[in-house]
């Protein structure tokens, strides 16, 4: 385990590493994503109130569960980046950010089309949709700040601080619902899921495929991030001349 | 880990925990401002001023919609299953509008106990399943969840 992510923190080895993991993720991906589809949009049956309209649950729910997991792991990949000035850890932070952000797009977006007609409303300042919201802000200013710094130690440094910070929000986006009165409901998924099997397992496929995407395209971005930044040594010449 | 890194690892711990003890203290603090709405029992426990906005937040009683065929006003009981408030309502409603199903409404005390809604929200629960399982629960009496 030791020297498997010794060997990661390496450009080389991480270079080839992903090079190795990526056809077997897309692979699951594809699997897990063409059920997922099928299942949810095809064969789950409608819900007894909100009819074909709950559908929007199978972006929605794992569109959420990903911004907050992929703004977790820029946290964790900041303290590592902080604490022993990990390379690899500050690229995985910078190069989350614009995925964790679409992500969280894409549920403030799945939510608000769900919200108008089964709600009445596209938007409520209740402490969840508001609390996601900001989850929304903190990618966006972790970019802005990044953009910002010239120079790459302070930049990697700072907008670390930030995402540290930002953690916070995380646990409050996770109990909002609980600990206010919200007009968004309770939490489906939990150890006795209040959602019927038969629209539960379509849904758990779409979070894997969800996870499965952002290890893809984290990785793919790694990659050329890698190539990049070590043009000048052999390895990257062995990678292009094996490409070409 | 050398010393440096334990320093570092330690500013973060201690960055962290004062943050979530000040966030914790100015969460609570804030808390009725961050709710929602009140529960019908709150509304009418606190001393509420007469004409100030505020939201509702509970249940639309059994078998008390009823809907003025003229003037097109619709009136229902909101409840929490302890107090019951009057609502007065004007206008659209959600699709998931219905007897027993949860609501937030806004709007203002008329003075004489009754609520003037400008707008009502459903409240959609987190229970998802497909007709004819909610069909069986509610053949077996299962408590009604929404």
């Amino acid at each position: 385990m030791l020297s498997w992510s010794k060997h990661f923190l390496v450009p080389k080895y991480c270079y080839r590493l992903s090079e190795k993991l990526l056809p077997w993720l897309t692979f699951v991906w594809i699997l897990s994503l063409s059920y997922g589809l099928i299942a949810g949009l095809w064969f789950a049956p409608a819900d007894y109130q909100q009819g074909d309209g709950f559908r929007i649950i199978y972006v929605h729910v794992p569109a959420a569960i990903m911004a907050m997991a992929v703004y977790s792991l820029m946290a964790i990949a900041a303290v590592l980046s902080l604490v022993f000035r990990l390379k690899i850890a500050a690229l995985v932070m910078s190069l989350s950010a614009p995925i964790g952000a679409a992500f969280t797009f894409l549920a403030l977006v799945t939510g608000s089309l769900w919200g108008k007609p089964m709600w009445g409303t596209w938007w409520i300042w209740d402490a969840r949709l508001t609390s996601v919201l900001i989850l929304f802000f903190l990618y966006l200013a972790f970019m802005a700040l990044r953009s910002a710094l010239p120079e790459e130690k302070t930049r990697d440094q700072i907008s670390a601080w930030l995402l540290i910070i930002g953690f916070i929000n995380i646990p409050i986006i996770h109990y909002s619902v609980q600990w206010w009165n919200t007009l968004h409901q309770g939490a489906s998924l939990k150890w006795d899921p209040s959602i019927a099997p038969s629209m539960l397992y379509p849904l758990l496929a779409m979070i894997l495929a969800f996870a499965l995407f952002y290890a893809l395209i984290l990785l793919q971005r790694l990659q050329t991030e890698l190539l990049y930044r070590e043009r000048k040594n052999p390895w990257v010449k062995e990678v292009i001349d094996e490409l070409s | 880990m050398n010393h440096k890194q334990r320093r570092k690892l330690s500013l973060i711990g201690f960055l962290v925990l004062f943050l979530g003890i000040a966030c914790t203290l100015v969460l609570y603090a804030l808390r009725q401002n961050i709710s929602l709405y009140y529960t019908p029992s709150q509304a009418l426990v606190k001393p509420l001023p007469q004409s100030q906005n505020l939201r509702l937040g509970g249940f639309v009683a059994a078998d008390s919609v009823h809907m003025d065929p003229r003037t097109l006003a619709l009136n229902f009981q909101i409840t929490d299953y302890q107090t019951a408030i009057p609502v007065v309502y004007h206008g659209e409603l959600p699709n998931l509008f219905r007897e027993k199903q949860g609501v937030v409404v806004s709007g203002h005390f008329d003075g004489q106990g009754h609520f003037i809604a400008s707008e009502i929200l459903a409240k959609h629960d987190e229970n998802y399943m497909p007709k004819p399982v909610k069909e069986l629960l509610d053949q077996q009496g299962a408590p009604h969840a929404g």
